[in-house]
């Protein structure tokens, strides 16, 4: 069920002048704080204050920008880039496991409770973070693992929009007949669905893993309650931090905003770059979740 | 398991619980519950038990002398009273009021404008206006704050530049709206995606049936797409619903750089962080989050009533 299938584009080489302008207009508002920030690490701090945002400077300065927000603080800008790889990918795979065999369950057997579990995970998404994250931070606090990577990573692997996206997506691409067959042949349950059923599943699967990535790698409400210690801290906590150093000192720390603009444009060029090529997963698999929701 | 033999003729799943099936449904029964159990045991751990505890707790107060006291629904009372957190909620209220039919009419806009195959460059503008989703909102807010700011923002050079002086993006009239442009270019693309997505699966051939019968492409967008989204378009807006309430992160980060525009209770997510992280307040704090959830909840359900309602008319 890929969109190539679903529409066959008639050919059509009429375009229009008006609507190519105004698109473009549209995408180059949506880069332009990307360009700004491509244009301000590769300056100086006194650059940044005396030459024009918007263009580059005469003096190249991204290379150095880089090594100083490498090895500010004893290069702990690498370990929170670690740190975000370590919890975005153990939470965003468990997460996404978790939500393709629930899926999978939700939709294809039935069983008592069935509808009422799914309904009562689906309203949690209303649930505000804070009513969730103090009781977890208490709880945590409690049993010694706030200050921990658990702390990042079990709450984490709640997905419930995966879920959601998980069933829609198994109604959709798992026929039952197959189901059956496979049955017939003697599979079990489990065989069913690790040999079959995920094979079906992959582009859904790789939509639902690319979000939840997105998502625990974007996240900053619960590292900033969670964590204490520094060398825990994923990027958008530590860069925050940086931040907050900078302007509670003034003008007498302008050395810290290069490294925070610097640091900014690190970290997103590894999240930039797996939506780029995943492309093709994650857009067959949203057409997949928009036939029936 | 003797009795598979008999029952291997296989019917459709849609007609189980016939009298000579009943053990194999229990065992499939099973196996149902095998797939589920592992989300739902984290979901209970993680979601249901800390919520219950919080519901708990928040029916207590914490007071010097003699500790955690019962108080029954006191901080409720006291939260229903409470003046910051309800000009909190108008404010996220009023946010929600303005950036969200902005942003859903541009997302709608691009998907459709995308859909008609008129614009060039397809492919580079579609990912250019979803580029910025991959973008933290820690880091999005970092990157606008230094856009906005007076020292070397591009807007103030600008406008330096040109003899006057830019809006104070940063000041209190002008926040809230600052903050919105950072939502909307959060989001938009997101959006976007998601309705151009659900575009992708109308079949063509309507099209083509309507362009026989004289539609143009206004005439299609307006009669044949924009119905045919209305479920996707449902979908975005209750997300937009629950992350406009829960609006935290831009603010909190804001706050660094205008301290005296964005108090501790500028939004209610970001008031109940400072009652329970900074006051220590953690009773009332869940007391707030849990009115906010109230809020929250009331509102998607008024939204999807009434377009219920008006999709039966």
């Amino acid at each position: 069920m890929t969109s190539t299938v679903l529409k066959p584009r008639r050919q059509r080489p009429r375009r229009s002048t008006v609507l190519t302008i105004g698109m473009l207009a549209a995408a180059a508002y949506f880069l332009l704080p990307l360009f700004w920030l491509v244009v301000a690490s590769s300056k100086t701090s006194e650059d940044l204050f005396s030459t024009f945002g918007l263009w580059f400077s005469g003096d190249f300065h991204l290379f150095e920008n880089i090594r100083l927000t490498l090895t500010q603080d004893d290069g702990v800008f690498l370990k929170w880039l670690w740190n975000t790889l370590l919890y975005a990918v153990t939470a965003a795979g468990g997460g996404a496991l978790l939500a393709a065999l629930a899926g999978y369950g939700f939709s294809k057997y039935r069983f008592k409770g069935n509808r009422t579990m799914f309904m009562i995970v689906l309203g949690a998404v209303m649930v505000p973070t804070t009513a969730l994250a103090i009781p977890t931070y208490l709880v945590f606090s409690e049993i010694g693992l706030a200050d921990t990577p658990w702390a990042i990573i079990l709450p984490s692997l709640v997905n419930p929009f995966g879920l959601l996206l998980m069933r829609v997506y198994v109604e959709a691409s798992v026929p039952d007949s197959l189901l059956e067959a496979a049955r017939i042949d003697g599979a079990s349950e489990f065989r069913i669905f690790f040999q079959v059923v995920l094979r079906l599943l992959a582009p859904g699967f790789a939509t639902v893993l690319l979000f939840a990535l997105v998502h625990t790698w974007n996240n900053y409400f619960l590292p900033l309650i969670m964590l204490n210690d520094p060398e825990l801290y994923p990027i958008t906590v530590g860069l925050a931090r940086w931040q907050g150093q900078a302007a509670a000192a003034g003008g007498a720390s302008g050395d810290l905003i290069p490294l925070v603009i610097t640091g900014s444009l690190l970290s997103i060029i590894p999240l930039v770059i797996a939506f780029l090529f995943l492309q093709r997963y994650w857009q067959s698999g949203l057409v997949a979740g928009a036939v029936k929701q | 398991m003797t009795a598979t033999t008999e029952t291997r003729t296989s019917r459709p799943e849609s007609a189980p619980g016939g009298p000579g099936r009943k053990r194999r449904g229990d065992r499939r029964t099973l196996a149902g519950y095998m797939f589920v159990a592992p989300f739902m045991i984290v979901f209970l751990a993680m979601f249901a038990l800390p919520l219950v505890y919080a519901a708990y707790f928040s029916l207590f107060r914490e007071q010097l002398v003699g500790g955690n006291v019962f108080v029954g629904l006191e901080n409720y009372t006291r939260a229903f009273g409470d003046e910051q957190l309800w000009t909190g909620i108008g404010r996220v209220g009023l946010f929600f009021l303005i950036q969200v039919p902005i942003m859903l009419v541009a997302a709608l806009a691009f998907a459709l404008a995308l859909d008609t195959g008129l614009v060039r460059l397809k492919r580079t503008t579609r990912l250019a206006i979803f580029v910025p989703y991959a973008v933290p909102g820690v880091i999005a807010t970092l990157m606008w704050g230094f856009l906005y700011g007076p020292d070397f923002g591009p807007f103030a050079q600008l406008a330096d530049w040109l003899g006057t002086s830019a809006p104070d993006f940063l000041g209190p009239d002008l926040m809230l709206g600052s903050l919105a442009n950072i939502v909307f270019w959060e989001f938009t693309g997101y959006n976007m995606v998601i309705l151009f997505a659900a575009l992708r699966s109308v079949p063509t051939e309507i099209y083509e049936a309507a362009a026989v019968d004289g539609a143009g492409q206004w005439r299609i967008a307006w009669s044949i797409k924009i119905p045919a989204l209305r479920a996707a378009l449902a979908v975005c807006m209750i997300f937009s619903i629950i992350g406009a309430f829960q609006l935290f992160n831009e603010p909190q980060l804001m706050q660094s750089l205008a301290p005296t525009v964005i108090d501790a209770a500028y939004t209610p997510n970001l008031y109940a962080y400072n009652l329970a992280f900074v006051g220590q307040e953690y009773n009332y704090a869940a007391a707030v989050s849990f009115v906010l959830g109230l809020v929250i909840l009331v509102g998607s359900y008024a939204f999807m009533f009434a377009t219920n309602r008006r999709s039966r008319r």
